[in-house]
């Protein structure tokens, strides 16, 4: 009998999870997918937001706010990718002007700190490669980059190293409540006293499982580019357009890992369906180009899309569900929902202490460190090579990343069990060969360190497998 | 301190550092990254290599083999799984390997690094994104190298040679070739290959195609192929969909200079290489190029006579011979798009070799070398030049020292 099942491992669920973990409590988290973070989470524009966009007195603003703040401490804490490079938000027009004093204001309702309206002259010193059209800038300081992945990754090992039971390949099927919540998926029953609903685009069907309905997800994907290294540094700071009543708009940013990501747009889309489109694309590129027309999109090493978990509510849904008792609901965490993620989880827990007394656990872990070797000093560099020469064998060779430093992803409490899991951990194949060189190497080391076929190998999700057959095997 | 470090030990990697032996150079390191030397010819197990230098038809790892024989002769040191991290101007090097990490410092260094596949992000092909999407010279590493076959049934974008030569492996291995596609209207690949791998197999080429739209959830379950205009648009209604698990690459190769970049070295934006010198001296003295690094070259015969031709420039270097300071710049005329060399020391020393590549397809035609009075310098005749094959002449020296002024080559059909 668990305490707390917690539905869906991206941001939303591992923050719970990891928050929870500090408690006395059993808890089980419940993933559909082979690894945590698989959904949105991996997919969307790695912004730890200011909190200037939403609206005062909305949920979004207050988890915002709260929630960047707390998104930082814990990337200090655990070691996650984090840089605070801040964000401009830049007008071309009069009306993009009025709308920058409106962001300002709203700022300051919302309780950011660090923000300030820079003239014409002030936001070209800053990015020189801005447009010449641009005619005025909010500059919000605060605003951060991040790992999403990494983030979302780094909760969920604290909070499996403090007992959490993280149950992978877990899609939940059907959901029934007598005293208590039994829970089906696709292999196991578990019974609990609470759920948390964190599913993500699925948060709808989870709760209709066993509620009424009493919001919808209305998934929205936005499509990106992701620029190679050497477009890195076309601007410093996130550059964002005047929103519109379609989000943020297109933003173009330099990413934690040191590449230029440019996106999104918003179309209405399927849940799971991140495909791209040819015009979307097109789209994204133009607007980008409005931003800082230099950017060389020969340069792009990847595209992909994420699916926003867009509500008919306008506004995050964090409360109990009205027709089921002890089910919470956490959804409709479209952006700012990875900086709010933090703070979103916070409320979680807050809803349980007023369900039970929580008692904190003793000797609970709160530390995660991962070793980057491009990180150390050469001396000491030297001398982990000395002891395991694994480290001074590069594999990956655009992201400089060694096959000590994929050996020890295995060793860690969610160990990979794909290619792109791999990569989720440890950087290889995020450059710009795309893997094309170390796909090959991964491989083989997931056939030994897993101990399976090579047909079983997996890209990414189940289904993903890259090898066909063994060669001269059956013809 | 090295005479020479070389960066890379594939073909351009072994034949610049035997040429550095062979001119009395003492201290040679090679650098390579892989845990063996060869580079990508051991994962080329077809035939081909060799007629240029060998006048035998080899694969590529005996090709390779020849080199290594070779080296093993001599006193050039290798550094296997070991990598360059960084290139500095001043010809020092930083190296990761098992050993540890070290910073070395060399007289000259060659730079021999190869080329990377163009990959599905860098053409943006729009689509779901499942598993079973390849370059072609990944699945032909996992098929040659482990004897893992990706798929079964295959679409082929581009034509360069590496996709074609996998259409023709892949239906050995019992896979089905549905098509190759190719956006040009023409092929990227040396004509032979279209011939022994695409032709005689039966597998259709579809010039002036593009895969438009690529399906499948977790793994490729089909590819939707369309013809384009003259703009390279896709024209909506000409579209073939294929039931396919698997899409392979060949959509071009790029030299692989992240390394050349921080040493400050001028490239060509046409040949995303470095700018060189007959002599294959980059514009930062001591610090040559050569191979697939410089320009992507299709075979691998010339990669080893380029390289011979920088190993034997950087002990000349090393001695201290220093070419004339003054500068011939080659210009591309009509229909030619790179040559290598870009620059020629003044007067030349020898008659000079200059690689090129055309821009369309070619019937008879003529290659004409002008100077900068237009004065007609040299003429070539050709039957047939395709822009799938680099192309090759001869400058005399003197011919070359009547010349004024930056020459300039062009080709012209002959009607």
């Amino acid at each position: 009998m668990y305490d707390v099942i917690i539905i869906g491992g991206g941001i939303i669920g591992c923050a719970i999870a990891y928050y929870l973990s500090f408690y006395n409590l059993k808890v089980v988290l419940l993933e559909k997918e082979n690894d945590v973070s698989c959904g949105t989470t991996k997919a969307n524009s790695a912004i730890i937001h200011a909190g200037y966009d939403p609206k005062p007195n909305t949920l979004m603003a207050k988890h915002n706010v709260l929630g960047s703040k707390l998104t930082k401490e814990l990337c200090e804490k655990l070691d996650i990718p984090y840089k605070q490079c801040g964000a401009l938000v830049v007008g071309f027009t009069e009306d993009d002007l009025n709308t920058i004093n409106q962001l300002y204001q709203r700022g300051l309702d919302n309780g950011v700190e660090g923000l300030e309206v820079l003239s014409r002259e002030e936001v070209l010193k800053l990015e020189p490669n801005l447009s010449d059209e641009v005619k005025g800038a909010l500059w919000a300081k605060t605003s951060a980059i991040v790992s999403p992945w990494e983030y979302a990754l780094a909760l969920a090992e604290v909070a499996v190293k403090n007992g959490v039971e993280l149950k992978l390949n877990s899609e939940v099927k059907s959901i029934k409540k007598d005293e208590f919540f039994t829970v089906e998926t696709t292999s196991e029953k578990y019974n609990g006293k609470y759920i948390i609903n964190a599913a993500g685009v699925h948060s709808d069907d989870i709760h209709e499982l066993i509620g009424k309905k009493e919001f919808t997800i209305k998934p929205s994907r936005g499509e990106y580019y992701l620029l190679d290294k050497s477009e890195g540094s076309r601007c410093s700071r996130t550059i964002f357009q005047c929103p519109n009543e379609n989000g943020k708009g297109v933003l173009v940013s330099p990413t934690v890992h040191g590449n230029l990501i440019v996106g999104p747009n918003a179309e209405s889309s399927e849940k799971d369906d991140v495909s791209t489109v040819a015009s979307s694309l097109d789209f994204v590129k133009n607007n980008a180009l409005r931003s800082i027309p230099s950017i060389d999109f020969r340069e792009n090493i990847r595209n992909f899309s994420g699916v926003r978990a867009r509500s008919d509510r306008n506004d995050f849904i964090v409360e109990e569900s009205k027709s089921v008792e002890n089910f919470f609901n956490l959804a409709g965490i479209q952006s700012p929902g990875l900086s709010a993620a933090p703070s979103l989880a916070l409320e979680a827990v807050n809803w349980l202490k007023g369900k039970e007394e929580l008692v904190k656990k003793e000797n609970a872990v709160d530390e995660r460190k991962r070793l980057k070797l491009k990180d150390l000093s050469d001396e000491n560099k030297n001398e982990l090579i000395q002891k395991n020469p694994a480290y001074g064998k590069i594999v990956c060779r655009c992201e400089s990343i060694t096959e000590g430093e994929i050996l020890q992803c295995f060793d860690t409490v969610i160990p990979p069990v794909s290619i792109d899991g791999v990569k989720r951990r440890c950087n290889t194949g995020m450059g710009r060969c795309q893997g094309g060189f170390c796909g090959e190497r991964i491989t083989n080391i997931l056939i030994d360190k897993l101990g399976i076929k090579p047909q079983e190998v997996l890209q990414d999700k189940e289904g993903s497998n890259i090898i066909n057959s063994l060669a001269k095997e059956e013809h | 301190m090295y005479d020479v470090i070389i960066i890379g030990g594939g073909p351009a990697g072994l034949a610049s550092g035997l040429a550095c032996w062979k001119a009395g150079l003492k201290k040679v390191l090679i650098v390579e990254r892989d845990q063996e030397l060869g580079g990508i010819l051991n994962q080329c197990v077809h035939s081909g290599f060799g007629v240029g230098i060998f006048k035998e038809e080899l694969t590529g790892p005996e090709f390779a083999q020849k080199f290594i024989d070779e080296l093993r002769e001599t006193d050039v040191e290798v550094m296997l799984n070991s990598m360059v991290l960084s290139l500095n101007e001043d010809k020092s090097v930083e190296v990761i390997g098992p050993d540890g990490y070290k910073k070395l410092q060399a007289k000259a260094v060659i730079l021999a690094m190869g080329c990377r596949e163009r990959t599905r992000g860098a053409i943006s092909i729009p689509g779901s994104r499942p598993a079973g999407v390849f370059t072609a010279g990944l699945a032909q590493k996992y098929l040659n190298m482990d004897g893992y076959l990706v798929g079964k049934r295959v679409v082929i974008l581009g034509s360069g040679d590496i996709g074609l030569i996998m259409a023709r492996r892949m239906t050995l291995e019992g896979a089905k070739v549905l098509a190759c596609v190719e956006l040009m209207p023409y092929s990227g690949g040396l004509p032979r290959n279209i011939q022994q791998c695409l032709k005689d197999f039966d597998i259709p080429l579809y010039l002036n195609h593009t895969v438009v739209d690529i399906k499948g959830k977790d793994r490729v379950e089909q590819v939707v192929v369309a013809e384009v205009d003259k703009n390279r648009r896709p024209i909506e209604g000409t579209e073939i969909v294929y039931d396919c698990d698997t899409l392979l690459l060949s959509v071009g190769l790029l030299p692989e200079n992240e390394l050349t970049k921080q040493a400050n070295i001028k490239l060509d934006p046409r040949t995303k290489g470095a700018i060189v010198f007959e002599n294959m001296e980059t514009s930062v003295e001591g610090i040559f190029a050569c191979g697939n690094v410089l320009h992507v070259h299709d075979l691998a015969d010339n990669v080893a006579k380029e390289a011979e031709k920088a190993g034997e420039a950087a002990a000349e270097y090393i001695r201290g011979n220093s070419r004339s300071d003054k500068v011939v710049e080659i210009h591309n005329g009509n229909g030619v798009s790179y040559t290598v060399p870009q620059h020629i020391h003044y007067p030349a020393t020898n008659n000079i070799d200059v690689l090129f590549r055309v821009n369309k397809v070619f019937g008879k035609s003529v290659i004409e070398v002008v100077d900068a009075k237009e004065n007609l310098i040299a003429k070539f005749k050709r039957e047939f030049i395709v822009p799938g094959e680099m192309e090759k002449i001869v400058l005399p020296k003197v011919l070359l020292d009547k010349a004024e002024g930056d020459i300039t080559i062009m080709a012209k059909e002959v009607v």
